[in-house]
């Protein structure tokens, strides 16, 4: 038997580090290391009952409390921003039964567990990026059989993923799909990174921090190793492109990230926002001002 | 029971022998012989149940034969073990060597998929990468089906079943097979139509010399279609030979059943 490792929560409760138990950390780290070994490749796993509904990111979560120590410092991002409903419940989990230091700036993590997003400063190999995903297998929608998409995989029978692709350009005269963008891993394994933005598909490549993928319902983790390429699927003639803005953040100005669109008002105004919101802080505090100022309320005709 | 009716020059395409699927103790289809040539239309015939169907998923790869071999001739001219090649290879001749075309349109095509793209994605299978080029041969070969230029973004849901049919042979062909297995392929289709498809199939097959081997229990079929006729009963091949020859002169009982039981309008 594994020692028990206790920790008391801020409201009194005892728990195991990290809520899991031992063995099952160990059993997710093994699958962890599977899909280390083998990049892009979906490891199957006995996901475990979390205190949470299915799509809150049990995935993630338990990935997280498998490679979580003392010593980590943990950030929370849902949508690119550290205090939305998900983002402050995960975070809160972790604080609950770990009692680990947490932060919301990016270079200071050590984990970062996401949903959406990846954050827009560059990672470092010292970093852990844990995503959440809600359906692994990128082929799902157009092979329902389990058995035929991994099938498909381990025969690098990967020609339906273009059909998907065509069939965009066929409806929308070009490559619509915006988020879950498949890309292929080292060359071998077609991969669904989760449903962040495809403007944040080729920080994937030769990200220099390590990246795990984990489905809670469906039982998968898979990983992204240090310096692994990773490339957008796309056509000859409709290469892959990121998503380009109009114009930069509001309230900070900055150019070249992604986005939110924010509804000011009734009458159809609208500002667009840094969905990355450490990163948008960080900027204004060193004295970048977009266009609508620092606080949007004082803005010209918003009063 | 073997038909060496072609020239010696040429090398069979398929090399059946002794094919036999059981289905526990019951049998499916036993000890089947022949070889198909290429250019070749081999029909197969009989009534429901004489194991028709079982012995193309035998030969198709879709089901494996309980005994006997089945080899076949790749690009390379290599006589191949169906049953010994590796998963992989089976797969990959089943996408680009050979084609597949069932009864129900719906167990052939990407009903979810616009037609253009059911067409492409065998030529997505093998690689290609440029969205112009599939784009022009799927319509290329929408047009050779007779289905409207204007009609490659919309799904086969929104088709007739003669159209999907039609569509279903054009995403079988695009990849210029070798040889086809048909499945009853006017099954279900009003004889007008059905006429359509049998002029359109007799075509393509005379134009690209595709070796087809087709399963129907429509004699009228067999005869249009096909060079040579395979008769089953019981899961046995109880007779064979020419069509013409087999429909006009048949030898068994059985064959004399059948040819006898067409209804004259």
């Amino acid at each position: 038997m594994t020692e028990r490792v206790e920790t008391q929560g801020i409201s009194g409760e005892h728990y195991n580090f990290a809520y899991l138990d031992e063995q099952t950390k160990r059993m997710i780290r093994r699958t962890i290391l599977k899909g280390i070994a083998v990049p892009g490749y979906q490891v199957p796993f006995a996901a475990r009952e979390m205190p949470m509904p299915y799509g809150w990111g049990t995935g993630g979560v338990q990935v997280t409390a498998a490679v979580i120590g003392k010593n980590d410092c943990l950030k929370m991002i849902d949508q690119g921003s550290d205090d939305t409903t998900n983002a402050v419940a995960l975070r809160n989990f972790f604080v609950e039964t770990t009692g680990v230091d947490t932060t919301t700036k990016t270079k200071d993590a050590s984990i970062i567990q996401t949903r959406h997003r990846i954050p827009e400063e560059t990672l470092t190999k010292d970093q852990v990026l844990v995503y959440q995903v809600p359906i692994p297998e990128p082929l799902r929608f157009l092979e329902p059989r389990e058995t035929e998409t991994r099938k498909m995989h381990a025969l690098e029978e990967y020609g339906l993923m273009h059909v998907k692709l065509y069939e965009d350009i066929a409806k929308f005269g070009h490559i619509a799909t915006a988020y879950a963008y498949p890309v292929m891993v080292q060359d071998r394994y077609v991969m669904d990174p989760s449903p962040t933005p495809k403007f944040d598909n080729p920080k994937m490549d030769q990200m220099e921090a390590l990246q795990l993928f984990g489905a809670g319902r469906e039982k998968r983790i898979y990983a992204i190793p240090p310096h692994t390429k990773v490339v957008s699927l796309d056509f000859e003639d409709h290469p892959f492109e990121v998503t380009k803005f109009e114009q930069p953040c509001a309230i900070c100005g900055a150019e070249e990230v992604y986005l939110d669109e924010v509804i000011l008002d009734d009458d159809g105004n609208r500002m667009f926002v840094c969905s990355d919101s450490d990163f948008c802080e960080e900027r204004r505090d060193a004295g970048h001002v977009g266009h609508l100022g620092t606080n949007p309320l004082e803005a010209e005709g918003n009063d | 029971m073997s038909m060496d009716i072609q020239s010696s020059e040429d090398l069979p395409l398929l090399q059946v022998s002794n094919t036999t699927k059981l289905y526990g103790g019951r049998i499916g289809c036993k000890d089947v012989s022949f070889d198909l040539y290429p250019g070749e239309v081999l029909a197969i015939v009989g009534e429901s149940g004489s194991g028709k169907t079982t012995l193309l998923n035998s030969l198709a790869t879709r089901l494996t034969p309980t005994s006997g071999s089945v080899n076949y001739r790749n690009r390379m001219g290599q006589m191949r073990n169906l049953y010994e090649m590796s998963e992989a290879e089976r797969r990959m001749l089943m996408r680009t060597d050979w084609g597949f075309v069932h009864q129900h349109p719906a167990d052939g095509l990407r009903m979810t998929v616009s037609a253009g793209a059911n067409v492409g994605e065998r030529l997505m299978a093998v690689g290609a990468r440029h969205y112009g080029n599939i784009r022009d041969t799927a319509t290329d070969w929408l047009g050779r089906v007779e289905i409207a230029e204007d009609r490659i973004d919309d799904d086969p849901r929104a088709f007739s079943g003669g159209m999907r049919q039609r569509l279903q042979i054009a995403r079988n062909l695009v990849t210029a097979p070798q040889l086809v297995f048909m499945d009853e392929p006017t099954g279900g289709l009003d004889v007008s139509v059905q006429a359509r498809l049998l002029d359109l199939l007799r075509g393509l097959v005379a134009d690209l010399g595709l070796s087809v081997i087709i399963v129907t229990h429509d004699l009228a079929v067999a005869r249009l279609l096909s060079h040579r006729i395979l008769v089953m009963r019981h899961g046995h091949v109880i007779e064979s030979g020419l069509t013409d020859q087999v429909l006009d002169d048949p030898q068994e009982s059985y064959t004399q059943l059948l040819v006898s039981s067409i209804l004259q309008p």
